[in-house]
C-alpha cells in the first residue's frame, strides 16, 4: 500500500460523505479538497457553493479564501451575501455543510466564538461567520477536526454552532451533525444525537482515540478506516492539492 | 478621498466599508486613520485587515461584526488585543452570523423593523446580544429569530466603474455592497476607473449602485488593495500572510501604520511605495464576457 498522510485519509474520508447531486456548501482546506474529489470520481454532478455567493463553483488553482477571485471566475452563477444564506441555506437548498472549530462536543456543539468567559476571554477566536446557519440549515453537516483533548472536550465553553439540542421550540431547525472526521477516527452521531466512533484510522490504538477525546467512548468492535486508494492519492496529488498546502 | 471621508465623516459615526472580501475599501480605511477620527462604530460582516488596522490606529469604539479573522491565514491580531487586553483601547463588540449582518443591512436598506433569520437556535450568541431576538410567527405556531435594520451613518462602497452621477457597475462577488449603500445615510463610492455615462447605460443591468444613492465618487485605481477587484487586480495573498508577522504586536503594527499610512500622503503615495512591477505581478488575464443583445430603443442607450 502506497504511503499516504493523515489529511490525505481525512480528504478521502470527507469525499466518501458526498453524494453524487448533491448541493454543498463548501469551507476552504479540506472541505474544498473532498468536493473536488468526490465530483472527479463518485459525484459527477455534486454542485459546490461557496459562502461568497459563487454557486455551481470549479476552479484550477486551490482558492486561499472563500472569497478568492478564482471561484467568482468559476462560477456559473453569483449571488448577494444574504441570497447565499437565504435562498441556499435558510431555504433548505444544500445537503451538505462541513465545519470545523476550536472546541466539538459529543453533541456536535461547536465552538469558533471565544476560550474562556465570553466578557473575558482568553482567547478571542474569529466567531460563527456562517457556520450557526450551516449547521441549522444544511441537511448534513460534516465537523473536519484534529483529534486533541482541547478540541474534543466534554463540553464547549461556548455554543456557536448548535449541535444536536433540543429546545421546546425549534420547529425553525432543519439541520444536524452527520459525522465527525478527525485525523485519528471517524464518529457518528447516533438517534439520541450522541457521537460514536465508527471506525478508527489504520495505525491508531484504540486507547490513543480515548486519551485524546474528552468524554467516555466505546470501542469495541469498531472497524479500521478505509485508506485512501491509489486512484483517490492520484487524484489528491497531481490534480488537487499538487503543492501540498492543505495534504503535505 | 480626503475631501469625500473628511465631508462625509463625523467622530462617534457607524461606518460600514463593505465588500466580502472582494473590493474591500483599504484605501478608505488608510485615510480615516490619516484624518484622526475617534470614537467610531465599526460594522463588517468580516472585519478583515482594514479594520485591524483602524482599531490599532485608535479610531474605533465598537466593531459590529460576525468572523474576525484574517481569512486563510489566521486571527486579527489587534482586533484581538482590544477585546482581550483592551489595547490600544477597550472595544465594545455585537456579535452575529453572516446570514444575520446581512439581513441587519438588508433590513436597512428596505427600510424595514427586523427581519427574521433562521439561525441562532441552540446558540449561545443570542445570550450575549439583545438585540437579537425571537418572536411569534404571526402566521403559525412556532417562533424565530429576528434582527434589527442595519443604518450606517456613512457606507464606503467600492465598484469597477462608475459615471460622474455615480452609477457603478459592480460584477463578481457583490457581497453586500449593494445593500450597504441603500442602507446608509450617506455613501462615498470609490471606483477603479470613472467611464463615460454611456458606458453605463449600456448596459443597466450591471449597475448594483445607482448614482442616487451615492454622495461622492471618487477615482481611485488600485484602492481595495491587497483585496481585490475583478478583472482588475488579484488579491495579495503575500500581503495577507505579511500581516500575520506586521500586525504580531502593538508596537510593530504602529511601525507599520507609520510607514503606510502616516508617511505616505494619499492612496498615489502609497502605490508609488508599493511599486509597479507588484502591481504587476496581480494583474490577471483579460477575459470578456459574451456581449448581450438589449435592442436599439429611442432614448435608450446614447446621450448626446
Amino acid at each position: 500500500m502506497t504511503e499516504y498522510t493523515k489529511s490525505e485519509l481525512m480528504v478521502a474520508s470527507a469525499a466518501r460523505e458526498i453524494h453524487d447531486d448533491d448541493a454543498v456548501f463548501v469551507g476552504i482546506g479540506v472541505p474544498t479538497l473532498a468536493c473536488g474529489l468526490a465530483k472527479q470520481l463518485h459525484a459527477p454532478n455534486l454542485t459546490m457553493i461557496y459562502e461568497s455567493g459563487t454557486i455551481d463553483t470549479t476552479f484550477d488553482e486551490l482558492p486561499l479564501s472563500i472569497g478568492d477571485p478564482e471561484l467568482a471566475g468559476g462560477s456559473r452563477s453569483i449571488v448577494s451575501l444574504y441570497d447565499v444564506f437565504c435562498k441556499y441555506l435558510q431555504a433548505g437548498r444544500i445537503d451538505v455543510g462541513f465545519l470545523g472549530g476550536a472546541q466539538i462536543d459529543r453533541y456536535g456543539n461547536i465552538n469558533s466564538t471565544v476560550i474562556g468567559d465570553y466578557d473575558d476571554p482568553t482567547v478571542r477566536l474569529p466567531g460563527s461567520g456562517g457556520a450557526c446557519e450551516i449547521a441549522s440549515n444544511a441537511n448534513r453537516t460534516v465537523i473536519i477536526t484534529p483529534h486533541e483533548p482541547r478540541r474534543l472536550p466534554e463540553s464547549v465553553d461556548f455554543a456557536t454552532s448548535p449541535g444536536h439540542v433540543t429546545t421546546d421550540d425549534e420547529p425553525t431547525r432543519s439541520g444536524s451533525p452527520e459525522a465527525i472526521i478527525t485525523d485519528k477516527a471517524i464518529m457518528r452521531f447516533d438517534e439520541s444525537g450522541d457521537a460514536n466512533v465508527e471506525s478508527i484510522h489504520p495505525g491508531v490504538r484504540p486507547d490513543e482515540v480515548q486519551q485524546a477525546t474528552g468524554w467516555e467512548l466505546s470501542l469495541d468492535g469498531v472497524d479500521e478506516t478505509a485508506e485512501p486508494k491509489e486512484k483517490e492519492l492520484d487524484i489528491i496529488r497531481n490534480r488537487l492539492d499538487p503543492n501540498r498546502r492543505y495534504t503535505g | 478621498m480626503r475631501t469625500a471621508i473628511s465631508k462625509t465623516i463625523h467622530d462617534g459615526d457607524c461606518l460600514y466599508l463593505s465588500g466580502f472580501t472582494h473590493l474591500i475599501p483599504f484605501a478608505a480605511g488608510h485615510e480615516i486613520i490619516r484624518q484622526g477620527f475617534e470614537d467610531l462604530t465599526l460594522a463588517r460582516a468580516t472585519p478583515d485587515l482594514v479594520y485591524d488596522r483602524m482599531i490599532a490606529a485608535g479610531c474605533v469604539k465598537k466593531v459590529l461584526f460576525s468572523w474576525a479573522g484574517n481569512p486563510g491565514v489566521g486571527s486579527l491580531h489587534a482586533f484581538r488585543r482590544a477585546v482581550e487586553d483592551g489595547v490600544p483601547n477597550e472595544i465594545r463588540t455585537e456579535e452575529y452570523t453572516h446570514s444575520a449582518t446581512a439581513a441587519r443591512l438588508r433590513a436597512g436598506a428596505h427600510g424595514l423593523p427586523f427581519l427574521p433569520v433562521r439561525t441562532f437556535e441552540g446558540s449561545t450568541l443570542p445570550e450575549h446580544n439583545d438585540t437579537i431576538r425571537k418572536i411569534d410567527n404571526p402566521y403559525g405556531d412556532d417562533r424565530i429569530y429576528v434582527v434589527p435594520p442595519l443604518e450606517p451613518d456613512v457606507s464606503v462602497v467600492r465598484a469597477q466603474r462608475a459615471d460622474r452621477e455615480g452609477n457603478a457597475h459592480l460584477w463578481g462577488i457583490t457581497g453586500e455592497i449593494p445593500d450597504a449603500a441603500y442602507a446608509a445615510d450617506r455613501v462615498v463610492l470609490a471606483v477603479e476607473e470613472l467611464v463615460d455615462e454611456s458606458v453605463i447605460a449600456s448596459d443597466p443591468n450591471r449597475t448594483r449602485i445607482p448614482g442616487h444613492l451615492v454622495d461622492y465618487v471618487v477615482e481611485e485605481p488600485y484602492g481595495a488593495h491587497p483585496s481585490y477587484a475583478q478583472g482588475y487586480y488579484n488579491r495579495d495573498n503575500e500581503a495577507y500572510q505579511a500581516w500575520e508577522n506586521a500586525s504580531a504586536t502593538h508596537e510593530r503594527l504602529l511601525e507599520w501604520l507609520d510607514e503606510w499610512v502616516y508617511a505616505v500622503d494619499d492612496h498615489t503615495e502609497y502605490l508609488e511605495k508599493l511599486g509597479v512591477g507588484r502591481l504587476q505581478s496581480l494583474e490577471p488575464e483579460a477575459t470578456y464576457t459574451a456581449p448581450a443583445n438589449v435592442g436599439a430603443y429611442t432614448g435608450g442607450t446614447t446621450h448626446d
